[in-house]
């Protein structure tokens, strides 16, 4: 047994399987589902018209009044970065961590304990979900943006609440995105 | 509330265990007819593919190999991986499938990369979606998270003949075809899986295109850029070969990678499943399936509590947030909504007691004493479930531990599946056992007295301390998760952990290889009355006490200095 006699299989066998696990995989893994789901092998894009307005699975950074706002993102340059996903990697105990949670609070200026939810970063900063809880407390700084009844904006956030997974798989969430997409009426 | 932690996180911990445990018997069986080389339900379709490859690569898996040889295969197969991958990195700029015109990595980055890669531990100093090209991604990495993994199971493959052999007394020094273990594991275990969890993944959102990166219109105005790839094929191995290296810098909290709480759950047990039914294999194989469940359930007993240990955690959180405004103290930074507190403690800990080092929360943000779940399972030296096949191997060396130990404490001669345990063997799981602990503390050392690797910590205090320590932590064990504050693209650290990785796979590896051929030499002895017997609740106890007193002696003042003084900050506020 000597090394001479290795090298043969070592690249051989490395050859065959770049063909096969890195070649044949994937590329018969990208048609077979493609044809069984192609919208979301696609990145679940949403469209309005011709152009692209976002992803379903990615979260979108909304500050003005009259939009449902999200988690906050740790992104950079600018939060909800799709193209470079970052948490903020911030510690229990770092001083930013906690500057960051007390603009949020600002910002949203409600009375009372509001849900951790909503005053912390996401851990892919694109996180594209709120707690239900996250979302109600927003209802009234969006029905006096867009001078609409509360219910309505109620609404439109229950339609868009997906419950635990077989009602114990995960956690309650609402899809922010798609909350703004029906006030505003693009949704589809 | 219930011991702790929320009854809803009882019942998804439940339910994780009972899938774990269900899938991974069948799936034991089905493995260890691969590694005997005996047909099976798939064979009609593979077997020819199998049979092309031995031919090509002028195997004969009948013609076994003694432990140096079947070593000698593990290195020249791990070396040429290595080169093709350090190659294909750095000349990524010039090859196809680069839409985004990624450049070539620096060489100290594609060392780094590339050795980690290799190793199956997949640690990441380089963001996916902002450094590789979806050719490095599928034909670079995908490669190395099948092969990589595969290695692990042929080496575990060699350790089970060596304690399994000699019961017709024939003797014999040889462990096995190091090349026909290797492809049948490629062919047979891991491609069919990944295929299935591809598909499941693909149903619930994970994205496989070759397309360019969107641009979106945002509602508010703005262009998003929305980095795409193809995904799902690279995030099924990812998971199930124990590798973690995500498409997407933020790995498995990235909603292409791990979109719904459905393919959270299913990733979950990818990580587990093939470490998990590893041992029902090797209960089948040494003909004693006692032995197999009952290190299944030594490794269970292990995991369960640290799971939700973390889980109360940070359902406990950080006191901060409450006086800042919070409605509860839960501890949801770095984490994702749709998995919640629950699903990201469980994922924390399964991805540390497998070697696997995905991440779907940062564990950066954890409280301290949650963060120190996975650090303590890394320091077990990954041998709960562990990674493929590097689990299990690990864990029979503490196993060898185990019946000197016990055997010492009540004066029998030490002896394990009738192969007598003598002081070669002890030597070399003492070296399996010792040197990696031994290398985390050394590399902590290093890195903490030099400027480079002070330079790139993160957070202040305890926790910037803890970063360091994670990292060498999850480099020497083959983990590869971290505590991602820390910059790690430098050339200090991408050469000091890419040394870390090395030696960390292979100076167990090869010392669990001469396990394994010194016990194919050795007679099988009969069972007696002085016989010890290892699938006792007794053993499983004392098999515990060993790998905890290991791990926590080491790593007391190293843990003290990082989590525990980070913690008592918290609390005082």
């Amino acid at each position: 047994m000597s090394l001479d006699s290795q090298i043969r299989p070592a690249v051989i066998s490395l050859g065959l399987f770049t063909l096969l696990l890195g070649g044949a995989y994937p590329l018969a893994s990208t048609a077979l589902v493609g044809a069984l789901f192609p919208n979301q092998s696609a990145g679940s894009l949403i469209r309005h018209g011709d152009t692209v307005i976002g992803s379903r699975l990615i979260g979108q950074n909304f500050t003005q009044p009259q939009y449902l706002w999200g988690r906050l993102s740790a992104t950079g340059p600018a939060p909800y970065n799709a193209g470079a996903s970052s948490g903020s990697n911030l510690g229990v105990n770092n001083p930013a961590l906690l500057d960051a949670s007390k603009a949020r609070l600002d910002a949203l200026n409600v009375s009372g304990p509001v849900p951790v939810n909503l005053m912390t970063a996401s851990g892919s900063g694109l996180d594209p979900h709120i707690s239900p809880a996250a979302a109600a407390i927003q209802v009234p700084r969006i029905a006096a943006a867009r001078n609409l009844p509360e219910d309505r904006i109620r609404a439109a956030i229950a339609a868009s609440t997906e419950d635990r997974t077989f009602g114990i798989l995960g956690e309650a969430r609402v899809n922010v995105l798609e909350v703004n997409l029906r006030l505003d009426g693009k949704f589809k | 509330m219930m011991f702790g932690i929320t009854v809803n996180s009882w019942l998804q911990l439940g339910l994780y265990m009972c899938a774990l445990t269900a899938l991974a018997v069948p799936l034991g069986a089905f493995m260890a007819r691969v590694l005997s080389g005996e047909r099976h339900f798939l064979s009609p379709v593979l077997g020819p593919i199998e049979r092309l490859m031995f031919a090509l690569c002028g195997v004969r898996p009948d013609e076994e190999s003694n432990w140096k040889g079947y070593a000698l295969g593990v290195i020249s197969f791990s070396l040429a991986g290595f080169l093709l991958l350090f190659v294909l990195l750095m000349t990524q700029a010039w090859g196809p499938l680069n839409p985004q015109g990624m450049a070539n990595l620096t060489p100290d980055l594609a060392f780094n990369t590339a050795v980690s890669f290799v190793t199956n531990t997949n640690w990441q100093s380089y963001a996916g979606e902002t450094t590789m090209s979806y050719f490095s991604q599928m034909v670079g990495l995908t490669v190395q998270n099948f092969v990589s993994a595969a290695v692990g199971i042929a080496v575990l493959a060699a350790l089970i003949r060596g304690l399994s052999r000699q019961r017709d007394n024939m003797a014999t020094d040889k462990v096995g075809n190091f090349w026909a273990d290797m492809i049948r594991v490629n062919l047979n275990i891991l491609l069919p899986l990944a295929l299935i969890v591809t598909v499941a993944l693909a149903s619930q959102g994970v994205i496989q295109t070759f397309d360019a990166y969107a641009t979106a219109k945002t509602l508010e105005g703005t262009d998003q850029v929305i980095a795409l790839g193809p995904v799902a094929s690279q995030e099924a191995i990812k998971m199930l070969g124990t590798n973690g290296g995500g498409f997407f810098n933020t790995n498995s909290a990235h909603p292409f990678e791990n979109p719904t709480p459905l393919s959270n759950f299913i990733e979950m047990l990818s990580i587990l499943i093939i470490p998990a039914a590893l041992c029902f294999t090797f209960g089948r194989m040494v003909g004693d399936r006692k032995q197999g469940v009952a290190i299944f359930a030594a490794m269970t007993l292990v995991f369960v509590p640290f799971t939700v240990a973390a889980i109360g955690f940070e359902q406990s959180g950080n006191p901060h947030l409450v006086a800042t405004g919070a409605d509860t103290a839960a501890n949801m930074e770095g984490k994702e909504t749709r998995f919640g507190i629950t699903n990201s403690a469980i994922w924390a800990a399964a991805t540390t007691a497998a070697s696997n080092g995905s991440v779907n929360a940062m564990h950066d943000s954890f409280t301290p004493l949650g963060g120190m779940v996975p650090m303590l399972l890394m320091k077990f030296g990954e041998v709960i479930y562990g990674g493929a096949g590097s689990g299990l191997y690990g864990m029979l060396v503490f196993v060898v531990l185990t019946v000197f130990i016990a055997g010492l404490m009540v004066g029998r001669t030490p002896e394990y599946l009738g192969k007598k345990i003598g002081a070669y063997e002890i030597k070399m799981a003492s070296i399996a056992v010792l040197l990696p602990c031994a290398f985390v503390l050394i590399a902590t050392a290093v890195a903490l007295l030099t400027p480079w690797g002070q330079a790139g910590i993160y957070n202040p205090g305890a926790q910037g301390f803890s970063e360091v320590l994670y990292a060498v932590t999850s480099a020497c064990n083959n983990n590869g998760s971290a505590f991602a504050g820390l910059s790690a693209n430098t050339p200090f650290y991408n050469t000091l952990l890419g040394v870390c990785m090395l030696f960390g796979r292979f100076f167990v590896l090869l010392p669990v290889l001469a396990i394994a051929g010194s016990l194919a030499a050795k007679k099988t002895v009969p069972v007696s009355a002085g016989t010890l017997p290892t699938h006792t609740p007794l053993f499983i106890g004392i098999l515990i006490g060993v790998i905890v007193l290991v791990g926590v002696l080491t790593y007391a003042p190293a843990l003290a200095l990082g989590p525990v003084v980070e913690h008592i900050l918290m609390i005082k506020g």
